[in-house]
């Protein structure tokens, strides 16, 4: 009994990181569905998100407004668009004069938007840790008081709850509305689209928008579990991201909801069962794995060469 | 509405086309055709943006068009198909029509998010002008499918469907009758004559199949190696000793 709650709680603590890298992940996957690039600023736009939130949340607390849901909801909308921004930005300023020019130059121009990004939040914010507000306390406990407790934070339920809204509006907006349909065209193919009249330049700014968007949801949700951000917080979250949307599939969207999630897991079981330490061992080594024996992902298409 | 001077194409050392000429007017069928490397797809390519020429004009409806970027060009009505099968595969067969309408069903996105009445209606329009191509291509039964598991034959149709869709004034097929079954010719031939006669469209049309060809153009343009030999009727070229020599070689 004591194992399997020990069990269960190194499982929702593994499923509530993993839905935030499947949030971040997700803006991996989408946007290398439809350009074929990585954006290295991903993880930052993530960071400036969770900024953002607290920003928010600090000068809505100035004001006197400590009403929870009204509280959270103004974080969210300013992290959504500060964060949207700065991802349509960064597709202008550092992928779109050098489109069609060999694959390292946008690589290495996003590394460097990335690096600007992180520096420009140091100059800003500082470089030092800054708390951040828990604003969801609390939480249910099940199991005796002499023996092993699981706990499931309110803050995990928000997470999860949140996760599941944004994965279900993502899915829908991508199947059903004509952006969506749109999008799924120009990631099949790209001439044909723009020669079908589909302002291209349009729907791979809006893919970086929503990537960036979803990011700021994760960096909200992770600044309040962590109760710290920092202008490195951005890096190891976009790497972990970015293996998650290589286990998946890289360009699959349900492949980084399941492959963030797996790695959550995967990380927690390791923290829980061996160590701490070797939770990013274990999250990398699952990646050099995938890459040697399924670098497609696991629900990836085999790259068909196009002619 | 369609005027071509003297269009030429270099790459480096090799002139691929070298002063090709041809002209398309209102509701007409006018064929290009020439031995496998004449440059007939290089001269599309050309027209529809994909090459910028090195020489000649392109006139389309009075405006040129020769080293516009192509979807400027297809956005003017001259839109195109390529010899191998281009759709969105893993799109089902009518999305693949109303994704081509994109450009028509101009709405921002807070209007698609709230569905406004005009957002339906449409959206609407373009599903009703999708399943009214379907149905004229024989493809309304398997609307749903993935437009990657149709026939061959099916695919082949679709794509006349989707540049439809678009309402183009001039729609140039690049070997449209390639790997179809004497059946399916015929039924392209149908079709292909219906868009000029019923649509109002006119075809430019690159093909092998000398019967597709000589059944249903008004006109034909003869490219030999880059060149133009000939141009007329269909019986002026079936008559004309060049051509007959281009085809089979010198005696």
């Amino acid at each position: 009994m004591q194992d399997l709650l020990y069990f269960s709680q190194q499982l929702i603590n593994g499923l509530t990181i993993g839905s935030t890298y499947a949030l971040i992940a997700i803006g991996y996957t989408m946007v290398y569905g439809i350009i074929g690039m990585i954006n290295f600023a991903h993880g930052e736009i993530y960071m400036i998100g969770a900024y953002t939130a607290l920003i928010a949340i600090t000068g809505l607390a100035t004001l006197g407004i400590a009403w929870l849901p009204l509280v959270l909801i103004v974080a969210l909308i300013c992290a959504m668009i500060v964060s949207s921004s700065m991802g349509w930005a960064v597709e202008r300023v550092a992928y779109r004069p050098v489109r069609g020019r060999h694959r390292l130059i946008p690589l290495i121009s996003a590394i460097g938007m990335s690096i600007f990004l992180q520096n420009y939040v140091h100059l800003a914010q500082g470089s030092r840790n800054v708390g951040f507000p828990a604003l969801i306390d609390g939480s249910f406990r099940f199991g005796s008081s002499e023996g092993f407790q699981l706990s499931l934070s309110y803050m995990q339920i928000t997470i999860f709850i949140t996760t599941l809204v944004c994965m279900t509006a993502l899915s829908l907006f991508i199947s059903r509305s004509r952006i969506g349909r749109a999008c799924r065209a120009v990631s099949q193919d790209l001439g044909m689209a723009n020669l079908l009249g589909i302002d291209t330049n349009r729907i791979i700014s809006a893919t970086f928008v929503i990537g960036a968007a979803l990011a700021a949801v994760a960096g909200l949700l992770l600044g309040m579990y962590y109760g710290s951000v920092d202008p490195l917080f951005g890096f190891i979250a976009g790497l972990k991201a970015f293996t998650a949307a290589v286990l998946g599939g890289i360009g699959s969207i349900p492949g980084a909801m399941l492959g963030g999630l797996i790695l959550g897991v995967a990380e927690s079981m390791t923290s829980g069962y061996l160590s701490g330490e070797y939770k990013d061992v274990v999250a990398f080594g699952l990646l050099i794995l995938i890459l040697l024996f399924k670098p497609t992902g696991l629900l990836g298409k085999p790259e068909v060469e196009k002619i | 509405m369609l005027e071509v001077q003297n269009l030429s194409m270099r790459f480096g050392g090799l002139l691929a086309v070298d002063q090709v000429s041809l002209d398309v007017q209102e509701h007409e069928i006018v064929s290009v055709i020439g031995p496998n490397g004449a440059g007939k797809t290089t001269v599309f390519n050309c027209l529809s943006g994909f090459y910028k020429p090195t020489g000649g004009t392109i006139v389309f409806k009075g405006q040129e068009v020769q080293g516009k970027p192509d979807y400027k060009i297809s956005r003017l009505g001259m839109v195109r198909t390529f010899q191998h099968v281009r759709l969105f595969n893993q799109m089902s067969v009518v999305e693949n029509l109303l994704v081509a309408q994109h450009r028509h069903l101009n709405t921002n996105l807070l209007s698609g998010l709230i569905k406004t009445p005009n957002y339906r209606e449409r959206e609407q329009k373009s599903l009703d002008r999708a399943a009214y191509w379907l149905d004229r291509v024989g493809l309304l039964d398997l609307a749903n499918r993935d437009a990657g598991n149709l026939a061959y034959g099916q695919q082949r149709r679709l794509e006349i469907a989707r540049c439809m869709v678009t309402e183009p004034k001039l729609l140039m097929l690049d070997e449209p009758a390639a790997g179809l079954n004497p059946a399916e010719t015929k039924d392209l031939n149908q079709l292909i004559v219906s868009l000029k006669e019923d649509y109002h469209v006119s075809v430019l049309l690159i093909e092998h199949d000398m019967s597709l060809v000589m059944d249903i153009s008004d006109r034909i343009t003869v490219i030999n190696q880059g060149r133009p030999l000939a141009k007329g009727t269909p019986g002026e070229i079936r008559q004309n000793d060049d051509v007959i020599k281009a085809y089979l070689g010198e005696a």
